[in-house]
C-alpha cells in the first residue's frame, strides 16, 4: 500500500538554511546541502527547499543548491519560492528539482499553473497554498509569505488548481505557522475532503502526536516540517517509528 | 560499455542522469543524447519519459529516425533498453492519456487511467509505495519483495500478456510497475528516485 510521506523542509536565505518563527525572526542553522544529505540518508520520503527569498533576489544561489543536492540525495526534491514564470521551473528542473512548488504565481494568474502542469506534467507541480482562518470553517488564501490577503477562498483556489493540472497541493496554515501548536486539522479536513489530490500538510509542527493528526485526522497524504527535525528535536527515524507504532503506514 | 540515456525532448530527466552518473561511475561511459548514430552504437539505453504519454510519443516521433533506431536496438537486435514511467508505458500498443494515441507497440497492451474507485483513491499515485514481485527478473537481483519504490502517475499499463509482468503494486488494484520480456525491462516507479534501493535496480541493469 501507498505509504505516509514524511517530509522535511529547509528554508533557504541567501544559500543558508533558516526557520522562521511566523516567517519574521530568523535564525541561522546550517548548509542547506549537508542537511538535505542527512534527511535522505536518515529515511526522509522527500526533501523540500523553500527559498524564501527568491522573491526579490537572484535565483542563482537556490539553483547551485538544487545542483549540489540532486547529486547527493536520491529522493524526490521539491523546490518553491518565487516561481513565477515558466523558465524559472525550467532553471529549477534541470538543476536537478523534481517538482516546483508555486505560491504567489499560482494566485496572481491560475493559467500559470494550467501552462506549467501541460508543459511539464501534472507530477513535478505543486501548488502551495498559505491560508489564513476568516471565520468559522472559512479560510482565504494569503500571498508574499502571508503578508497580502487575497479575499479568495481556499477551498474555492484548492479546487480550481486541481482543475488546472496542479498534482499535489502543499497547505500551510499561516495562523499555526512557526508555533508549534499543531496542524490546522479542520483546515487540513476541509481542503482533503475537496479535493481529490494528494494534500501535503505544513504549518505548525511541534510533536510527533501532531504529524500523526495531519494524516489521520486532517487525510494529508504528507506531512512536512521543518523546525523538529532542523534543530534536533526529531529524527526522522523517531517521526517513522512513532507513526508506525500508532498503525498509520510509513517507509521504514 | 556505451549506456545512453535517451534525450528527446520530454520532460525532466535531471535525475535520471544523476542517478546513472552516480551508480556508473568509472564503470560506463554515459551518454545523454538523442542521436540516432550514438543510439545505434550503445550497448544499453535507457527510455525515460515524464508528462502526457501522448507528448512523450509525438516528442519521440518529433526527432527523425528515433523510433525506428529504437525499434532495431531493441526489437531487431535485441539489446537491453530499460524504460522508466511513461518510458515503459510507450512500450504499449496505445495510450489513452490526452487523447488516443499510438504507442511503440513494443509489448501488446494499453495504458488507461488508473480506476480510483470514484475519488476513493487520490491521483496521482504520488508516493512510496511496496513493490510485489511477480516474476524474477534480472533487474530484481537482490531486491527483496515489498522493497519501497518512488511512484508519481496517474496511468498505467495493461500489458495483454500477464507473463511479462515482473511486480505490482496495490493502489485501488495491482498496478503494474515492471515488466521484462528478454531483453526490454520497464519501471513505471522511479528507480532514480528510490533511495539506496532504487540506486540498486540501476546497478542491477547496468551489469547486465
Amino acid at each position: 500500500m501507498l505509504k505516509n510521506r514524511i517530509i522535511p523542509c529547509l528554508d533557504v536565505k541567501d544559500g543558508r538554511v533558516v526557520k522562521g518563527i511566523n516567517f519574521v525572526e530568523l535564525k541561522d542553522a546550517g548548509d542547506p546541502v549537508e542537511q538535505a544529505k542527512i534527511y535522505s540518508d536518515g529515511g526522509a520520503d522527500e526533501i523540500c527547499f523553500l527559498d524564501i527569498t527568491a522573491s526579490n533576489e537572484n535565483r542563482e544561489t537556490i539553483i547551485d543548491i538544487v545542483r549540489k543536492t540532486a547529486k547527493e540525495c536520491f529522493v524526490p526534491l521539491t523546490v518553491g519560492g518565487g516561481v513565477r514564470t515558466i523558465q524559472n521551473i525550467t532553471d529549477l528542473l534541470l538543476a536537478g528539482a523534481d517538482k516546483v512548488s508555486i505560491n504567489t504565481a499560482a494566485v496572481k494568474n491560475a493559467e500559470f499553473v494550467k501552462e506549467a502542469s501541460k508543459k511539464f506534467g501534472s507530477q513535478c507541480i505543486v501548488v502551495a497554498i498559505d491560508a489564513k482562518k476568516v471565520s468559522d470553517n472559512k479560510w482565504e488564501v494569503f500571498t508574499h509569505g502571508g503578508r497580502n490577503k487575497t479575499g479568495i477562498g481556499a477551498v474555492e483556489f484548492a479546487k480550481k488548481v486541481e482543475e488546472n493540472g496542479a498534482g499535489e497541493i502543499l497547505l500551510t496554515s499561516m495562523d499555526k505557522d512557526g508555533t508549534k501548536s499543531g496542524y490546522d486539522v479542520d483546515l487540513l479536513k476541509t481542503i482533503t475532503n475537496n479535493t481529490n489530490i494528494p494534500v501535503i500538510a505544513s504549518g505548525g509542527v511541534g510533536t510527533l502526536d501532531h504529524l500523526y493528526d495531519g494524516i489521520v485526522k486532517g487525510g494529508a497524504s504528507a506531512v512536512l516540517a521543518a523546525s523538529i527535525f532542523h534543530y534536533g528535536e526529531y529524527k526522522i527515524k523517531d517521526v517513522k517509528e512513532y507513526l508506525n507504532s500508532k498503525n498509520v503506514s510509513v517507509r521504514l | 560499455m556505451n549506456v545512453t540515456i535517451v534525450d528527446y525532448q520530454s520532460g525532466n530527466i535531471s535525475s535520471v542522469i544523476n542517478s546513472f552518473t552516480e551508480v556508473g561511475k568509472g564503470k560506463v561511459n554515459l551518454e545523454v543524447t538523442s542521436d540516432i548514430n550514438k543510439i545505434r552504437s550503445s550497448d544499453k539505453i535507457v527510455l525515460p519519459g515524464q508528462g502526457s504519454f501522448k507528448s512523450c510519443v509525438d516528442s519521440l516521433n518529433r526527432i527523425s529516425g528515433l523510433v525506428d533506431t529504437l525499434k532495431d536496438f531493441a526489437i531487431t537486435n535485441k539489446k537491453p533498453l530499460l524504460g522508466i514511467c511513461v518510458g515503459l508505458q510507450m512500450f504499449a500498443d496505445i495510450g489513452y492519456e490526452e487523447e488516443e494515441t499510438k504507442g511503440l507497440a513494443w509489448i501488446s497492451g494499453k495504458v488507461s487511467k488508473i480506476d480510483n474507485q470514484q475519488g476513493k483513491f487520490k491521483l496521482p499515485h504520488i508516493g512510496w509505495n511496496e513493490i510485489e514481485i511477480q516474476k524474477e527478473s534480472k533487474i530484481f537481483k537482490d531486491i527483496k519483495n515489498k522493497s519501497h519504490m518512488y511512484f508519481v502517475h496517474s496511468y498505467e499499463f495493461i500489458p495483454k500478456d500477464k507473463s511479462v509482468i515482473s511486480a505490482t503494486a496495490d493502489y485501488s488494484s495491482k498496478i503494474v510497475c515492471a515488466v521484462e520480456k528478454d531483453n526490454l525491462f520497464g519501471t513505471q516507479f522511479h528507480p532514480e528516485k528510490s533511495d539506496k534501493i532504487g540506486l540498486k535496480i540501476i546497478d542491477n541493469f547496468l551489469k547486465l
